[in-house]
């Protein structure tokens, strides 16, 4: 394949961590944006490693995460849950919650939504756009620039305004115009489209707030560090409970933010089993399902290479999920770099059993989870019965339910 | 047959501003594309933009979206679409550009896409998503296979960026006009006779302004500017879309001697 770094100069570093200065982790990432773009990349770049190491940034991110988002969240021990897998002789998977559910709006898309505006306000721009699929990111961009009085249009498929109407609603209640994005499939893919191509007219006044681990550098970087807090809470918390590491982390994967967020505290972590699971829809036999990593090839989608689900021309295929977070057909760079090295291991769980474990947490622990982290859940069926002893699982919790409730009632009860 | 540097090389030569049309492959149907590339030919078409359909083309407006979105429910191919060039090439005086995002070209490979394409007879590249960083895995490849890969700049492209495009791109320098996708404008942006003036102190290559150009009016303009070419695509793509094929072929014929007469001569 011709997938090669460009200049031989550059190539990338053996570092898990760190992009090179193409946005490359290994031969995934990149800008494969049109020109008018290239700039305000640079721009974003710069103030980006500016604000990381500057006091009073990090001290206002600090004080809105801990008094306006709620930080940290809890790591819950479940219990019932954990009974349930135990095996015969009484061991079994230890399974602990990160509870990004709790945040304020109900996922963790706030971690990266508050620190992005954060760096918009700096950067001098009034005007935020931002793509949504199940309306988390959304909702979370709309909220912050209601507490800063920023402008802020929201790009939405819409069969997903239809799905997450609740969402939808939040939205507009707090101030945001969300614009219903009718091409392709009416999902999260078209949705960034035209957010990127609102981005590319708007450029000089506006910031793109992305709410993945996707698209151009240095977008894949920078929302993963934005969401590492996730995974330092957990670090401290695992010591804090247990004195030690988790042994495994499990996250659900649409772009992958709160699987990388969860992730990259723990990558040069050798002991710890990174497991990240994709959207197998109706099942990835009949073509129906969003399992990028485990069914895609190597391609180029929304400005990044990266792992892709296309067709023999080279067209981007349509995804199917249940969940709208999940129903992306491209997947962040640094997941498709994870899986190449080994370090991480990808799997695919399908709308069925997302819906049985979205049941099953909400009847034993009194947790209602977004469908997207339904998906995560759903794995305990097949990881449990494959361990021994008692290791300790992280499993981000991602968000809360609610969202979901209406159209899940549908599908347990069409009629 | 003559690249795309020789073309501007003559129409230099004579003092003249290139006209260049874009249609989408496909759309309506194949058969009209073959027809629209000899009909721009013959009505003052000095090169002529093909674009090849794509399911996510982020630098394109609603007309060209849509256009893709047509062709590609039709089923065309890249295959079909180069098979359409080399059999209409070898009729045509203007050389065949081809308009692509990067994921198509990536998926045949790179060799392979440049090898077929050659073979068909297309003359130039031009790639909306695949920026200067990330060309060079396409450009000296291109060289070899007498294919020019022209670079785009851009409204918010720095200085001494667009030195480093100029130097890069072949054939000439796409200058796109506005910040935004394609599409049709009522009025062109008046910084294009700057960054017009910032290109000429940084390269002889030619350089062809596109985006939002849709009238003979503007077409003029930015020739009096002094750009070498003018590149119009929507307005074009639009004429054919949604009418019956003789009626869209007669009025895109119509348009462009419209717009070759605009700017013919001051």
């Amino acid at each position: 394949m011709t997938t090669t770094p460009l200049h031989s100069g550059l190539q990338p570093t053996h570092s898990t961590q760190h992009p090179d200065s193409l946005g490359r982790f290994g031969k995934f990432g990149g800008k494969y944006v049109p020109e008018t773009l290239m700039p305000a990349l640079t721009e974003l770049e710069a103030a980006f490693y500016r604000y990381k190491g500057d006091a009073d940034f990090q001290q206002e991110l600090a004080g809105l995460l801990k008094d306006y988002v709620g930080r940290p969240t809890p790591l819950y021990f479940a219990e019932r849950l954990t009974a349930y897998y135990a095996h015969s002789d009484g061991t079994g998977l230890q399974i602990y919650l990160k509870r990004e559910d709790l945040n304020h709006t109900g996922a963790h898309k706030i971690n990266n939504a508050l620190a992005q505006v954060l760096l918009a306000k700096r950067m001098g721009k009034q005007r935020i756009i931002a793509e949504t699929g199940a309306g988390q990111h959304g909702v979370a961009t709309a909220t912050v620039c209601a507490r800063f009085g920023l402008q802020c249009i929201i790009y939405m498929g819409i069969h997903d305004m239809d799905r997450q109407a609740l969402n939808v609603f939040r939205m507009r209640l707090m101030g945001a115009e969300v614009r219903p994005v009718e091409s392709g499939t009416g999902t999260l893919k078209d949705a960034t489209s035209e957010a990127i191509r609102d981005w590319v007219t708007n450029v000089e006044t506006t910031h793109y707030i992305l709410g993945s681990v996707a698209g151009p550098h240095p977008y894949p970087m920078l929302v993963r560090d934005f969401q590492a807090v996730i995974g330092q809470e957990t670090r401290a918390q695992c010591l804090e409970k247990w004195g030690g590491l988790p042994d495994i982390l499990l996250a659900c994967v649409g772009g992958g933010s709160n699987a990388m967020g969860l992730f990259h505290e723990f990558v040069n972590e050798p002991t710890v089993r990174l497991i990240g699971i994709e959207a197998a829809g109706e099942g990835v036999e009949t073509g129906k399902h969003a399992a990028t990593l485990t069914q895609g090839r190597v391609g180029v989608l929304h400005g990044a290479m990266s792992y892709l689900l296309q067709d023999e021309e080279g067209q981007v295929v349509e995804p199917h999920s249940i969940s709208a977070g999940l129903d992306y057909p491209g997947v962040g760079p640094e997941h498709s770099y994870l899986k190449d090295l080994g370090r991480a291991e990808y799997y695919s769980i399908t709308d069925q059993q997302a819906l049985a474990a979205f049941q099953r947490l909400s009847q034993l622990e009194g947790i209602i989870p977004a469908l997207e982290t339904a998906h995560a859940i759903a794995h305990l069926e097949t990881l449990c019965p494959q361990l021994t002893g008692s290791p300790r699982i992280v499993i981000n919790c991602s968000g809360r339910g609610d969202k979901d409730v209406q159209s899940v009632a549908k599908f347990l009860d069409p009629a | 047959m003559t690249s795309v540097s020789q073309c501007f090389e003559h129409l230099r030569s004579r003092a003249r501003c290139a006209l260049i049309p874009f249609i989408t492959a496909g759309d309506p149907d194949l058969e009209t594309t073959e027809q629209a590339l000899q009909v721009l030919d013959q009505n003052g078409a000095d090169l002529i933009e093909l674009g090849v359909p794509y399911s996510d083309p982020l630098a394109d407006g609603p007309v060209i979206q849509a256009a893709a979105t047509r062709s590609l429910q039709r089923g065309t191919k890249l295959e079909q679409v180069l098979e359409l060039v080399q059999r209409v090439s070898p009729t045509l005086r203007s050389p065949i550009i081809l308009f692509t995002y990067y994921n198509p070209i990536l998926n045949r490979g790179i060799e392979r896409f440049l090898q077929e394409i050659a073979a068909a007879g297309v003359k130039g590249v031009v790639v909306p998503d695949l920026p200067l960083e990330e060309a060079e895995i396409l450009l000296r490849p291109a060289t070899a296979h007498g294919i020019e890969l022209i670079l785009l700049v851009a409204p918010t492209t720095p200085k001494e960026r667009i030195s480093a495009i100029a130097a890069h791109s072949q054939g000439f320098i796409y200058l796109v006009s506005t910040t935004g996708v394609t599409g049709i404008r009522s009025q062109m942006e008046s910084r294009v006779k700057d960054m017009l003036l910032e290109l000429r102190g940084v390269t002889d290559k030619p350089v062809g302004v596109g985006f939002g150009i849709s009238q003979p009016e503007h077409a003029r303009q930015v020739m009096n500017w002094g750009s070498d070419a003018v590149i119009v695509g929507s307005a074009f793509v639009k004429r054919l879309a949604d009418v019956p094929a003789d009626k869209g072929l007669r009025e895109i014929a119509e348009f462009c001697r419209s717009l070759k007469r605009a700017i013919a001569s001051v």
